[in-house]
């Protein structure tokens, strides 16, 4: 995020797109009714008609994929009507004339007809966003999961500097981070181009100052994102896979093709703290402490690192993965020995930048947020004040261009995923929580009512949900979140798998899948 | 900011021209007690335990709700100010059903504390008691009403804060209670089971239904960050004997003491029977309990052998956004670093 939670409530206008705010960060969602009842106007596009959609000024249900034409037409508008921050737009950013150029096309009555909603109401959304003050952009996993993902995320930021609002408070271009420490993981270079801070690999001064404190060779070479492994597994290209905390079985799209994967490695390690679906595929399991059994720091979505504390022994053998991570890499050869998490915290500062003045005593009350460069440098409540960090805000047009899935006559539908309020990701803990599962106990598939009757389906009937990829049998929820022509799955539950529908098909650049588009059909159980 | 110089028991303090009286003897460090009163919401002066003398005023003032003047003089424990609070104590007590025996509340009801502070033993008033049936729908809490002191704080919290509004008074009088519209029961209602009103409530009324049976004495809190989804909220893990019993709110920059379900009752997979306490190594399509020496050289002896044989590019490793950002760190190092590839990521993008 940009900005900061606590900003939610002061804004003017809040536009929610591709979040269901509510359900899956319920705390940021209650701000925005905060933020809503001291009368901030607020803007929902999503498929379907979640419970943010019933508090706001204009709702937008989208068709699945289309985010992209709805924003370029957002664009189109307030600049036809003059709305655009013009005195920012001239002192701040780069390429305007590009971005005039490319959404002069994207009329409201055209676009109105790709989105499936009214062109009016993409002017009021228009109009309501350009005329706020302090204007903030909340979004998730319905922006990025899919083919055209990283241009959406581009498009969220051209309409925010359109009309002046990144680098101001309460405002902002701010993506909701599903996991506890998504951020975090990003930061510490738990991705294949970077080192710790988004240092990239392939830099030679880079290599060389990590070769340098790490005191070993480093390969420049970038390395393979999750799909490119999978893929290389199963193609045996890669032959050794560790995986830490994750559950591809459950959360990666097209179930059969992870699991042949992962049944082709030599050799897999699996370190969890349950003996998950994924788990259960590895050659050694290790037994890890969860969450109340060690001590760190999570870094959540506004960038602040807080720590994580000890309350309870971890049970049996299970040690906290720092030091089955520590006790492998000596093994190894590597003889690095970290005392405790601090310490490790103190190496963290010395090599990343934005960490370098994070340590245990500074965020032992309140943590700080990153960027906080120095030991006596406060943090950073929003980002981008002033000045850019490249100089100027770059606008940054993107075409739409429609899904890779497409609906035809044997797969009529538009499947669409995403999480619910009484679960999390591939229920490995809250699939152990009673309360949790007496709520949510099994997967089901929204289906509108009118669909439902064409279909001749009762609500919590047994049906058959079929994609170019698989099929899956789950439980009709007839209900009218959702439109004529769309449906939801939750992808939690291994009874009954959303993902073992969705594709592999990639955004090229962030290397996201599409698995908010999948096209299905739906069968009757006889 | 202007400042007012005022007096609370005769001592002088210079306090922000804003502040409520209640706040300046918090920064004095003055305990006044309070039932209904909650610093994120607008003063309600229901409860009446906050009362004042404020010299010059004839009746005695709710000292949540009065702002601060110049040269007020104020006293907070008069002997008019703690028989009036001995009386409403009194009036509670008179339809309280009695049992802090088994009341799971004992030990942080602020019903008892402020009986024991101010020496309430028992009610001078011949009380009849409530007779309401305990709505347990919900998986997570009860509303027990016979214990409720109506301060009002969880419909407030429900309504103003996470903005739900599922629960509200019915009824007038004696007969005034929280409940859903229609009686129609929690888990039937649009509640989201956030568990925000059961933190907030200052008795045994609504309360989380607990697998373990603890007083708050005998716990420990450990202040620490949900480890559920990217807000952060701040809580504290109520412990045990070495077992998560409980989680509250804490109010970080982020959750302003708000939780949401997960985060206030989802900590039972913590001590669950499933999780994992051994290392395990699959021989023979089982898997078998090992050392963590035989699993360690297992690994070690694999990725030295398939590196020999096929160099670093063959593996890859997915490190965790559940985890905390130093073993991240350390993931990522023992690929790069011990293993000498860049083949690392985790689902970010799921
Ligand atoms: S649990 Fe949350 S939603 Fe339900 S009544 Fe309490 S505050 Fe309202
Ligand atoms: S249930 Fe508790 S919080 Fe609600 S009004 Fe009664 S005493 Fe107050
Ligand atoms: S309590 Fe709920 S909103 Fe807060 S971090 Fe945990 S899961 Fe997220």
């Amino acid at each position: 995020m940009t900005n900061s939670i606590a900003e939610v409530k002061d804004a003017d206008v809040i536009f929610v797109i591709g979040s269901n705010t509510t359900e899956n960060h319920p705390v940021i969602g209650a701000q925005m009714k905060q933020a809503k009842a001291q009368g901030a106007k607020l803007i929902v596009a999503d498929p379907r008609k979640i419970d943010l959609a019933n508090d706001s000024d204009v709702f937008l249900q989208i068709k699945p994929g289309t985010n992209i034409a709805l924003l370029n037409s957002m664009m189109n508008v307030i600049i036809e009507e003059g709305l655009e921050d013009k005195k920012y737009i001239a002192e701040r950013t780069e390429d305007y004339e590009e971005l005039v150029k490319l959404v002069k096309a994207y009329t409201p009555e055209k676009i109105g007809e790709i989105c499936e909603i009214d062109p009016e109401d993409i002017r009021k959304a228009a109009r309501i966003y350009a005329k706020g003050d302090k204007s903030g952009i909340y979004y998730a996993m319905g922006i990025t999961q899919h083919k055209k993902g990283t241009h959406g995320v581009m498009a969220v930021s051209n309409l925010a500097l359109l009309c002046g609002n990144i680098g101001k408070e309460s405002a902002g271009v701010n993506p909701l981070r599903g996991q506890n420490n998504v951020q975090g993981a990003c930061d510490m270079g738990g991705l294949p181009a970077d080192y710790p801070g988004y240092q990239k690999v392939f830099k030679p001064e880079i290599q060389e100052k990590f070769e340098k404190t790490w005191n070993t060779k480093l390969s420049p070479k970038v390395g393979l994102t999750i799909p490119e492994v999978i893929h290389g597994a199963e193609e045996g290209s890669v032959n050794f896979l560790y995986i830490m905390g994750e559950n591809p079985m459950i959360s990666d799209p097209d179930i059969n093709h992870v699991k042949k994967a992962l049944d082709n490695v030599d050799f897999l390690v699996v370190q969890d703290i349950f003996l998950t679906e994924t788990a259960e595929r590895a050659d050694v399991v290790l037994p890890a402490a969860s969450f109340a059994e060690k001590e760190g720091t999570f870094t959540n979505s506004e960038r602040r690192i807080q720590r994580v504390r000890k309350a309870v022994e971890a049970p049996g053998e299970a040690k906290p993965d720092w030091v089955i991570l520590m006790d492998i890499m000596n093994r190894l050869g590597y003889d690095k020995k970290y005392s405790s998490p601090s310490e490790i915290m103190d190496e963290i500062a010395s090599v990343t930048p934005q960490y370098g003045g994070i340590s245990y005593d500074r965020i032992s009350k309140i943590g700080l947020q990153w960027p906080c460069p120095s030991k006596s440098h406060p943090g950073t409540k929003y980002l981008h004040k002033g000045v850019f960090a490249r100089g100027k805000g770059l606008f940054m047009p993107q075409e739409y261009v429609g899904s890779v899935e497409s609906v035809d006559s044997e797969y009529p539908y538009i499947m669409t995923t995403g999480r619910v309020l009484y679960h999390y990701h591939s229920r490995s803990m809250t699939g152990r929580v009673e309360g949790l599962n007496k709520k949510a106990p099994v997967s089901f598939i929204e289906i509108n009512p009118a669909t439902a009757n064409r279909l001749n389906i009762e609500d919590g009937e047994k049906v058959k949900v079929t994609s170019r990829r698989g099929t899956i049998t789950t439980m009709a929820k007839i209900t009218d979140i959702i439109g004529e022509d769309t449906v939801f799955i939750p992808f939690h539950y291994a009874d009954g798998a959303a993902n073992v529908l969705t594709g592999t098909e990639l955004d090229p650049i962030a290397k996201i899948p599409e698995l908010k588009v999948t096209a299905v059909r739906i069968e009757k159980i006889l | 900011m202007d400042t007012v110089i005022i007096k609370i028991n005769d001592e002088r303090v210079e306090v922000p021209n804003d502040f409520t009286i209640l706040q300046a003897a918090k920064k004095m460090g003055i305990d006044i007690p309070t039932l209904c009163y909650d610093e994120r919401l607008e003063s309600h002066a229901a409860c009446r335990m906050c009362v004042v003398e404020v010299e010059g005023a004839r009746n005695l003032q709710t000292s949540c709700s009065l702002k601060v003047a110049d040269g007020m003089e104020i006293k907070t424990h008069s002997e008019r100010v703690i028989q009036a609070r001995k009386d409403i104590l009194d009036l509670l007590w008179a339809n309280h059903p009695n049992d802090c025996l088994t009341c799971e509340k004992s030990g942080e009801c602020k019903l008892q504390e402020y009986c024991y502070k101010y020496d309430v033993k028992e009610t001078t008033f011949e009380g009849k008691r409530k007779n309401y049936e305990i709505d347990d729908s919900s998986p997570f809490f009860y509303n027990n009403q016979n214990k409720c002191i109506n301060c009002g704080k969880c419909v407030r919290v429900c309504s103003e804060l996470q903005h739900t509004n599922a629960i509200g008074f019915s009824e007038r009088g004696f007969n005034t209670h929280v409940s859903t519209p229609f009686e129609i029961g929690i888990d039937n209602s649009v509640c989201v089971s956030c568990g925000n009103c059961v933190s907030v409530c200052p008795v045994g009324a609504l309360m989380p239904k607990s697998k373990e049976k603890f007083r708050l004495w005998e716990t420990k809190k450990v202040r620490t960050t949900c480890s559920y989804c990217g807000v952060g909220c701040q809580m504290d893990l109520l412990v045990k004997d070495n077992k998560v019993v409980g989680v509250q709110p804490a109010n970080g920059p982020s959750n302003n003491g708000l939780l949401c379900v997960k985060g206030k009752f989802g900590f039972n997979f913590i001590n669950h029977p499933d999780r994992l306490n051994k290392p395990l190594i699959k021989k023979d399509g089982q898997f078998v309990e090992s050392s963590w020496e035989e699993a360690y050289g297992l690994i070690v002896e694999k990725v030295n052998n398939i590196k020999s044989e096929k160099g670093s590019e063959v593996f890859a490793g997915f490190t965790s956004a559940r985890c905390t950002n130093e073993e991240n760190y350390l993931f990522q190092k023992l690929f790069r670093a011990g293993i000498g590839t860049n083949s690392v990521d985790h689902c970010a993008r799921l």
